[in-house]
């Protein structure tokens, strides 16, 4: 019997998740941002992330969604990868919170459907909003795409960050793989004791079941991960083999990235 | 309870490393321990039996200051494990580069993303210098036999070698001692052989290594001295062998069962396949 098409995407969606974040291709690949200093990158995308949410123009923030899709591209990170995995999410979830403004702004009507009427102020700030999260979600996602995950642990904590947020971020990205594979396993072994259709609300009663079956089996071993964790010494510091060196393409890259923030931020106003 | 078997001079004369005296432990009021009192001393090569559920993991958690007893006291060379001592930074690093726990699933263990980083993760955590890691964690890799794997995803490898970079991961610290919760478990016989005799050439004799199982086909290989635990408590203790020839207490420990088959199409039945037994 074929997987019901949920199903199937839930599949697809958490074995690539797990695949992303535990094999950090993409931070192992030979590219502009991979071979940054991580601690210049983290920097430097945050202050763009931020000039994001500042920005009040369309223009910039489609400038900036630019910067990424053109450091992606310099960083050999797949833009079709980033388009079905990132953009499309983003797209999705921002595009429902933002769809109201569009009717509920008051405003020239530039759409009329029946009684729903879109209004140009409306669609202007859903725009604003959807393409504010976009580029936020872009450049956040290159950061960690081209940062192995320890080395932007690391980053974190020579910026201060204190000790119990890189335990508990260390946590969460185990976590996260753990939820992955499990829903995975779950997944494969509820289909194969599966025999001909599921009506819809016996299908929702399984799929609430199950939700609530992987939480609690995730967070048992997620506390068992962090058992593992502590009984090899782990107490919240962050310790790598590679020491953190700042070289001339650093400091160039770092001031390239500052420089394009405060200019997005005053452009953007 | 039986009484301990094996020689009483050679252990008298080596120091104590773990006393646990009347544990008590509950995981949401479901009791764990029940009054558990174990000593162990330097060099001992112990089995903890048992069947699912009665208490080993929660034992070797405790006897890795992972878990703390509701009441009782388990102390380690004399120094209480409590949660105080074990929050002290200090001397947890001390604590955990003398004592190493492998756990009884691999996947909970192995969290970076290479089996380089994987054996390195502990090393790294002690402070030690590049060189330093380095050489133990390619001495570590070769000593498993996974050097060719050492750019892989750990998630990607088979159980036997997750299992394998699982003890290279704690081994490489060079531990006194060595927690191993059920490392031949869901296993294939090669892999299992394979883990046993790593273990044994690891031992230079005064390492301390106890291990818990169900699995008394490898008691033999892996113990001096088998303690059987029961619904949190022990019920008894002694040398492998002595455990092995009481049928009704591995039945009343559920750690073999009745089995029935035919030969010749005569109904026939045993304790278990593991157990020494002369078809007639």
């Amino acid at each position: 019997m074929s997987a019901h098409p949920v199903a199937r995407t839930l599949r697809g969606f958490s074995q690539a998740l797990a695949r992303t974040l535990v094999s950090e291709d993409a931070a192992h690949a030979r590219g502009l941002l991979q071979g940054i200093d991580p601690r210049v990158k983290l920097v430097g995308m945050m202050a763009l992330v931020v000039a994001s949410a500042l920005s009040h123009r369309v223009d910039t923030l489609l400038e900036l969604l630019a910067v990424g899709v053109g450091l992606a591209m310099m960083s050999r990170v797949s833009l079709w990868s980033l388009a079905r995995r990132v953009w499309l999410v983003a797209f999705v979830f921002s595009f429902m919170i933002a769809a109201p403004a569009m009717f509920l702004t008051p405003g020239v009507v530039v759409w009329r459907w029946g009684w729903l009427a879109a209004t140009a102020p409306g669609v202007h700030t859903a725009a604003l909003l959807v393409l504010r999260v976009e580029a936020a979600v872009t450049l956040s996602t290159l950061l960690v795409l081209t940062t192995p995950w320890m080395w932007l642990l690391k980053a974190l904590r020579t910026l201060w960050v204190p000790v119990e947020v890189i335990a508990l971020l260390a946590m969460t990205h185990r976590y996260v793989v753990l939820l992955a594979e499990t829903a995975n396993q779950m997944f494969e072994s509820r289909q194969s004791r599966m025999v001909g259709r599921v009506k819809g609300r016996e299908q929702r009663h399984m799929m609430i079941n199950t939700g609530g079956v992987l939480l609690s089996k995730t967070m048992a071993m997620g506390d068992e991960v962090y058992m593992a964790m502590l009984a090899r010494g782990f107490r919240g510091e962050v310790r790598l083999l590679a020491e953190f060196r700042m070289k001339g393409r650093d400091w160039l890259m770092g001031a390239a990235l500052l420089m394009l923030a405060v200019a997005a931020v005053v452009a953007g106003r | 309870m039986h009484d301990l078997q094996h020689n009483p001079e050679s252990v008298t004369l080596r120091t104590t490393e773990f006393e646990a005296s009347d544990l008590h432990f509950a995981y949401e009021g479901v009791a764990a321990l029940r009054g558990l009192s174990l000593n162990v001393r330097e060099g001992e090569r112990i089995a903890l039996l048992g069947a699912n559920g009665s208490g080993k993991s929660t034992l070797l958690r405790m006897m890795d200051g992972l878990l703390f007893a509701t009441s009782g006291t388990m102390k380690f060379r004399g120094q209480a494990l409590t949660e105080a001592a074990l929050g002290d930074d200090k001397f947890a690093l001390g604590f955990h580069r003398q004592v190493g726990l492998v756990f009884q699933n691999p996947d909970v263990q192995l969290f970076n993303p290479t089996v380089f980083d994987e054996v390195a993760f502990g090393p790294l955590q002690m402070g030690w210098g590049r060189d330093e890691v380095l050489e133990r964690v390619n001495k570590a890799l070769e000593w498993i036999g996974a050097s060719h794997l050492r750019n892989r995803a750990p998630y990607r490898l088979s159980g036997g070698e997750k299992k394998r970079v699982a003890i290279a991961s704690v081994v490489v610290l060079e531990p006194d001692v060595l927690l191993l919760d059920e490392p031949t478990a869901a296993l294939d016989p090669r892999s299992q052989s394979q883990v046993i005799e790593l273990l044994g050439s690891w031992n230079d004799g005064r390492k301390t290594i106890i291990t818990a199982t169900h699995q008394l086909e490898v008691l033999g290989e892996i113990c001096e001295r088998a303690v059987v635990l029961e619904g949190g408590a022990i019920v008894a203790d002694a040398a492998p062998q002595t455990i092995l020839n009481d049928t009704a207490l591995l039945q009343r420990a559920n750690l073999v069962h009745i089995h029935r088959h035919t030969h010749d199409g005569v109904p026939h039945r045993h304790s278990s396949p593991y157990l020494h037994h002369e078809h007639q």
